[in-house]
């Protein structure tokens, strides 16, 4: 099943390692730091929203 | 009437909120499923290719991020039109929520081309139609992100934007069919819906690759979405009663 007789063979993918790791690098770095950045700006909008909240109900009680 | 009354509550951002929410943990479950399925057959199963030895397997993520590049787009001008037809609030914030995806697909199909370009044509980038008509696409998508930032009144940056995107749209069968239209170095399709070019094994592993980033592109998109509503609706009820502390 397994199209590869080593792991050395697998990584130097036939002499294209450069740039086959290449892509696959940068898409898997985009694809991780993208959802985690999202993420950080929902939370960092969340609890500034919650503070803006609070200090409005404050200001009209 | 009574389908066409939910249809119209799932436009309303206080049931698409938590909705979204409920759904986002599903796609990047079947993201992930499809990911590691895809590159199971793609990198470890699917034969070399005769012509371009191993340096073909980029296309496991090259036409996946082109497809998706081109996809998001259409997606966008689709709810730019809704918008700008119907004036509806949701609309907007799906493109908004979507465009920095699309621009990383966009940047992602570029960046895996120039790796796939330079052992096989010997060079990072030519002028070509097809490459040059996708470093427009993604100048579209950041003209668009810097469009509605630099407006501040929501609406007004969604209708700008909408008549970008939708002017834009023209870019897409150009990207599409240059391989056709124009004498390219870059490739044919390799995928038809009558005859394909490819073995079937490397055909699945592209198509779940695809589908892996369908999933992920849905997950960020709405959780991006939901981020864009809560700001945007701030002033409402169902924010307040969302953001209040659960304690009380």
């Amino acid at each position: 099943m397994i199209y590869w007789n080593s792991f050395s063979d697998f990584l130097a993918m036939g002499g294209y390692g450069l740039y086959v790791w290449g892509s696959f690098g940068v898409t898997a770095l985009v694809m991780a730091v993208e959802p985690i950045v999202v993420a950080r700006n929902q939370k960092a909008t969340k609890s500034r929203l919650k503070r803006q909240i609070r200090a409005e109900s404050r200001s009209t009680e | 009437m009574k389908d066409r009354f939910n249809l119209y509550r799932f436009a309303s951002p206080a049931t698409f909120y938590p909705l979204a929410g409920k759904a986002i943990p599903w796609f990047i479950a079947a993201s992930v499923l499809f990911g590691l399925a895809g590159l199971y057959l793609g990198m470890l199963v699917a034969p070399t290719d005769f012509q371009q030895g191993e340096g073909y397997r980029i296309i496991f993520i090259h036409v996946p991020a082109s497809w998706l590049s081109m996809f998001i787009y259409l997606i966008m001008a689709f709810w730019a039109a809704i918008g700008l037809a119907f004036n509806t609030r949701l609309s907007g914030m799906m493109a908004q929520a979507l465009a920095p995806t699309g621009a990383l697909m966009a940047f992602l199909s570029l960046w895996t081309g120039a790796l796939w370009g330079k052992p096989m044509w010997g060079t990072w980038w030519v002028w070509d139609a097809r490459l040059t008509s996708e470093l427009i696409l993604l100048f579209l998508y950041i003209g668009y992100m810097a469009l509605t930032a630099a407006i501040d009144d929501p609406r007004r940056a969604d209708k700008a934007g909408g008549l970008l995107l939708l002017v834009g749209v023209v870019n897409v069968p150009i990207i599409y069919f240059s391989v056709k239209w124009w004498n390219t170095l870059h490739q044919g399709s390799s995928v038809n819906l009558t005859k394909s070019s490819m073995a079937t094994t490397m055909l699945y592993g592209m198509l779940l690759m695809a589908l892996c980033f369908w999933m992920y592109t849905i997950a960020v998109a709405l959780m991006r979405a939901r981020t864009i509503m809560l700001e945007r609706e701030r002033h409402t009820d169902w924010v307040k009663a969302e953001l209040e502390e659960p304690a009380r």
